[in-house]
C-alpha cells in the first residue's frame, strides 16, 4: 500500500507520465516540421496542427460518434470477457468440456473475425447495433478464455496439499485458492481485450451499417478526400481505445492489490 | 464432533493450558504409530518401480520431538506424506492419535508445514494464519485475535497486515508455521521446513520451534538432512537409510531444555557423531552392492 503511495509521487511519478508527454511533444514536432519542410501534401500526410484543427472544429460530432463506439465496445466487452470467463470455469471444471472447447477456441482465433462483419450485418438488420457487439465479443473472448484458462490450472502443488491436509472439498478449493490464484490472469486477459475491443468496435463500422460511430466517420471522410478529418477520428478512436485500456488496468489494480506491491 | 465441542476445546488449549492437554495426551495412546510401512512408486506403464520405504516399525509418543534423517531420496518426506494421509502407503499400517491417518487428516489433527513456505499471494499475512480457522467457521473476530496471538508467538507481531511477498524467506516460513499451528493440532507435521533458509535465520527458528513445541507441548515429527538440526530440535533422530529407505537406528538425544549453550555443548557433538556414525555405518554398507552391479 505505501510503496503504491510512494511511487505515484515524486520524480518516478514525474517520469512515468512526463517522459512519454515529451517524447510525444517532440514526435507531433517533428512530423510538423518535416511536413512543413517537404510541402507533403494532405492526403499523403497531413500537419498535426490541420488534424487539431479537425478535431476542435468536430468536438461535438466526435464525442457523440465515440459514444456510440464506445458503447459498442463495451457491451461487446462485457458480454465477451463474461462467456470467456465462464467458458474457461467450465473448461477447467470438466475434462471433457476442456478437450472440446480449447481447439474450438483456437480456431475462433484464428478465424479473421472482423471479417464477419458484412455477414453480421445480414444476419440481423443494418441498422442494429448487434452485428458490431457481436463481432468485439467474439474478439475478446480469446484472450479472456485462455488466460482465465491458464490462471485456473495453475495452482501451486503445496495448496493443493495443504487443503487437502485441511480436508477441504473441490468447491472450498475453488474458492480459497483455484479462483483468487486465477484472478490476476484473468485481468490481464481483461487488459489485453480493452484495447482490442475498440479497434473491433471501430473496425466493424468499416462494412457498412449503422452511420454513427468514429468508423464510419473516418471511412466518409476518407472517402471525400477530408484526409486531416479523417486523422482526427483516428486520433479519437486512439484515445477512446486508451481509456479502455487505461480503466482495465486501474480495475487491475483494484482487484488484485498484492501485484501492485511487486 | 460438533463444530462447537471443537471451537472450545481450541480455544482453551491454544489460551495457554498445556498442563491439561499433556495429561490428556499423556494416557492416550501413542501420537503415531507405523507398522510395516511400505511405499512403492510405479512408473509409467508398470515400468521404473521405486521401492521408497520397507518395512517401516516406530513408534512416536505423544509430546514427543522426532526428526527423520538420511540421505536425499530415502523416502523420510514420502514417510512424513504417508503419516499426513496425503500420500498411500503400499503396505502396512499407519495409526495417528488411534485413529486412521485418514480419519485423523478428516478430523484435522494435524498442522503441516512444508520446505516452502507456500503462503497464498492474494492473502494479507493475517489471513493466511487465517485460513485453517476460516474453514472451520470461526467468526472473522476470533479468527482475527487468533492470528494476531499466533503472530506474536513466532515472533511477527507487525506484518499482519503485509503481504506475504513483502517478507523475507525467513519470515514466510514463519508465518507457515503459525498457520500450521493455528488450530492447536496435537501433532505438527514439517518436512524441512528450515530447508531454504541461511544457517542464522535457521538457528533462531530452530530455537522458536523448540519453544513452540515445549509450550503448546505438541507432538512434532520433523524431517531434515541437517544432523545438527536434527540433534537440536529432537527427542529422539530416526536415521534412515538410502533406497529403499528403513530405519536403519534411532538415536536417543539427552540435552534437556535448549539455550543458547546447547549447541556448543560437548554432548551436542557427541550425539552429533553418532548420528553421523549411524548414517554413515548404513551408506557404507548400501555402497557395496552398488559398485558389484557394474
Amino acid at each position: 500500500m505505501t510503496g503504491r503511495a510512494r511511487r505515484s509521487a515524486g520524480w518516478p511519478g514525474l517520469a512515468r507520465t512526463g517522459v512519454p508527454a515529451l517524447f510525444g511533444g517532440l514526435f507531433l514536432a517533428g512530423w510538423q516540421a518535416l511536413v512543413v519542410a517537404n510541402d507533403i501534401k494532405p492526403y499523403l500526410l497531413p500537419k498535426p496542427s490541420a488534424i487539431w484543427t479537425q478535431l476542435v472544429d468536430n468536438a461535438e460530432d466526435i464525442l457523440a460518434t465515440a459514444r456510440v463506439t464506445g458503447t459498442n465496445a463495451l457491451v461487446g466487452l462485457a458480454v465477451g470477457a463474461l462467456l470467456g470467463v465462464l467458458a474457461a470455469l467450465v473448461a477447467s471444471r470438466f475434462r471433457v468440456v476442456d478437450s472440446l472447447l480449447v481447439p474450438l477456441a483456437a480456431a475462433v482465433n484464428a478465424m479473421p473475425i472482423i471479417a464477419l462483419a458484412p455477414i453480421f450485418n445480414t444476419m440481423f438488420s443494418t441498422t442494429s447495433a448487434i452485428p458490431r457487439r457481436l463481432v468485439v465479443s467474439l474478439v475478446v473472448f480469446f484472450p479472456l478464455f485462455v488466460n482465465t484458462l491458464r490462471g485456473l490450472r495453475q495452482v501451486t502443488p503445496i495448496h493443493r496439499e495443504l487443503l487437502d491436509s485441511y480436508a477441504a472439498g473441490g468447491w472450498t478449493f475453488a474458492r480459497k485458492v483455484r479462483l483468487p490464484g486465477a484472478l490476476p490472469f484473468v485481468f490481464t486477459g481483461l487488459r489485453l481485450a480493452a484495447s482490442l475491443a475498440v479497434i473491433a468496435a471501430v473496425v466493424a463500422e468499416y462494412f457498412g451499417g449503422l452511420q454513427n460511430g468514429l468508423g464510419t466517420r473516418i471511412t466518409s471522410a476518407a472517402a471525400n478526400t477530408a484526409y486531416p478529418r479523417a486523422w482526427a477520428y483516428v486520433a479519437a478512436s486512439c484515445a477512446l481505445g486508451l481509456i479502455f485500456y487505461l480503466v482495465a488496468t486501474a480495475l487491475e489494480r483494484i482487484a488484485t492489490p498484492w501485484r501492485t506491491t511487486r | 464432533m460438533t463444530p462447537t465441542s471443537r471451537r472450545s476445546w481450541l480455544g482453551q488449549r491454544v489460551a495457554a493450558s498445556q498442563e491439561v492437554d499433556s495429561a490428556e495426551i499423556g494416557a492416550a495412546e501413542p501420537a503415531v504409530e507405523l507398522v510395516g510401512v511400505e511405499k512403492v512408486f510405479t512408473g509409467d506403464r508398470g515400468r521404473g518401480e521405486v521401492r521408497a520405504l520397507v518395512g517401516v516399525d516406530l513408534t512416536i509418543a505423544p509430546g514427543e520431538f522426532v526428526t527423520f534423517i538420511g540421505p536425499s531420496g530415502c523416502g523420510k518426506s514420502t514417510l512424513l506424506r504417508i503419516v499426513a494421509d496425503l500420500t498411500e502407503p503400499t503396505a502396512g499400517t499407519v495409526r495417528v492419535n488411534g485413529k486412521t491417518a485418514r480419519q485423523a487428516r478428516l478430523d484435522q489433527d494435524y498442522g503441516i508445514a512444508f520446505q516452502q513456505a507456500g503462503l497464498m499471494d492474494w492473502r494479507t499475512v493475517a489471513r493466511n494464519v487465517e485460513l485453517p480457522l476460516e474453514l472451520r467457521g470461526w467468526d472473522r473476530h476470533r479468527r482475527r485475535q487468533h492470528a494476531r496471538q499466533l503472530l506474536e508467538l513466532v515472533g511477527l507481531p507487525d506484518v499482519a497486515e503485509s503481504r506475504p511477498a513483502e517478507l523475507s524467506g525467513g519470515m514466510q516460513q514463519r508465518v507457515a508455521i503459525a498457520r500450521a499451528l493455528a488450530t492447536g493440532p496435537k501433532l505438527l507435521l514439517m518436512d524441512e521446513p528450515f530447508g531454504a533458509l541461511d544457517e542464522m535465520t535457521r538457528e533462531r527458528l530452530q530455537a522458536e520451534l523448540t519453544r513452540i513445541a515445549r509450550e503448546s507441548a505438541a507432538t512434532v515429527a520433523f524431517v531434515t538432512h541437517s544432523i545438527p538440526e536434527a540433534v537440536y530440535l529432537s527427542d529422539r533422530v530416526v536415521v534412515l537409510s538410502a533406497r529403499p529407505g528403513r530405519v536403519s537406528a534411532v538415536v536417543d538425544v539427552e540435552l534437556g531444555d535448549r539455550t543458547e549453550d546447547t549447541r556448543q555443548a560437548p554432548e551436542f557433538f557427541a550425539t552429533v557423531t553418532e548420528v553421523r556414525e549411524a548414517l554413515r555405518g548404513r551408506t557404507a554398507r548400501a555402497a557395496v552392492p552398488a559398485v558389484e552391479e557394474r
